[in-house]
């Protein structure tokens, strides 16, 4: 191990470590997952440190790429702010677990630190060169020694894609509606059934303020949308312009404006 | 310093994801950690494939990984699918086998 390693390890090592923890402490999902992405990225840079290249781009492309993903996915799907519940259904069960769980990491990396205090690494120079590379080397070794176990891990995957769409599917335990019974239902429910009468058009305006005239002269504050109407925002008609039409439809030539 | 603390520090992350499982009660945070575990188990192959100067460990590594693919599919549309109908991401409200 060169010191460049030693500085990647402690590097690495430390941020994996942080996201670890980051990942157990933060209260919210979201949160979660983003340090556990970190996690795994510093683990690729790991693996490539390891002579595993191959290993390391797999690492960031399936995990940080489709399994996180997955993992934001669903929790947007189950909604992002379903915390933790405080409630322990095993009175004392969180405190017992820490400790076990402290205990346990004593335990692992004592008993594997004196078991490995004197081993000798053979680095993988040899075997990563002796098919002209890592990924010749994997790919070797994939395709003669362990090609059963590659063959039923494409069974496996065919079988986890077909799961996940049988779980996930939906019946339908009800007719679909037509468009009838949609129609009946909005006229039973007593609103108004249709559309909102649109805004009014006039020759100087067709801005959404202008209220629709209605057949009598009068305004219809329904066509106004509802925030300018609550501003009371609302164009007003010009009389003038009103009676002026009138008498052009009820068959005046023409009007004292217009001769001006 | 030798090859042998990636096997530290893969125990270390193991052991920070076995108390994530059991302290949590997010049935996604509690998910997130046993990707954890397994990718602390990954690291520690890594390391013993370079420490015993062959490839089987990181042919093993890499199909750990495939099952991981697998195991996350099946396990969000469990989670997703147990969120449907008792509208929570909880693990301690799947509690009807008691009854």
């Amino acid at each position: 191990m060169g010191t460049g390693e030693t500085i990647v390890f402690w590097v690495s090592g430390t941020l994996a470590v942080i996201g670890a923890l980051g990942m157990v402490i933060s209260r919210k999902a979201v949160h979660s997952a983003l340090f556990i992405a970190l996690t795994m990225i510093n683990l690729a840079v790991l693996y490539v440190a390891n002579f595993a290249p191959f290993l390391g781009m797999v690492q960031i492309i399936v995990y940080t790429g489709a399994v996180m993903m997955l993992f934001l996915f669903v929790l947007m799907v189950v909604g992002v702010d379903a915390s933790d519940s405080l409630i322990e259904t095993i009175k004392g069960q969180r405190v017992a677990a820490l400790l076990m769980g402290i205990g346990f990491s004593v335990l692992l990396i004592a008993g594997l630190g004196n078991g490995l205090m004197n081993t000798t690494s053979v680095g993988l120079d040899a075997a990563n060169s002796a098919q002209g590379g890592n990924v010749e080397g994997l790919a070797f070794l994939i395709f003669t020694d362990y090609l059963i176990a590659f063959e039923v891990t494409a069974a496996l995957l065919i079988t986890a894609a077909m799961g996940a769409m049988i779980l996930t599917h939906r019946e339908r335990w009800y007719p679909r509606r037509t468009q009838r019974e949609l129609s009946e239902e909005r006229f039973a429910a007593g609103e108004h059934p249709g559309q909102l009468p649109p805004p009014g058009v006039y020759a100087r305006h067709n801005a959404v303020d202008t209220p629709a005239l209605l057949p009598d002269g009068s305004t219809s504050s329904l066509s106004v949308p509802d925030p300018l109407r609550s501003r009371d925002d609302v164009r007003e008609v010009n009389q003038d312009d009103l009676d002026e039409i009138r008498q052009l439809s009820a068959g005046a030539s023409t009007t004292e404006e217009n001769d001006r | 310093m030798n090859p042998a603390n990636y096997i530290l520090l893969s125990a270390l992350l193991f052991s920070i994801g076995a108390i994530g499982v059991l302290v949590r009660r997010n049935a996604i945070i509690v998910f997130m950690s046993v990707e954890l575990m397994l990718n602390a188990a990954n690291l520690a192959f890594v390391a013993f494939a370079r420490m015993n100067g062959n490839l089987d460990g990181q042919v093993v590594a890499f199909f750990v990984m495939v099952v991981a693919a697998a195991e996350v599919v099946v396990g969000l549309a469990i989670i997703v699918t147990i969120f449907r109908t008792r509208r929570s991401a909880s693990i301690d409200e799947p509690n009807l086998l008691k009854y």
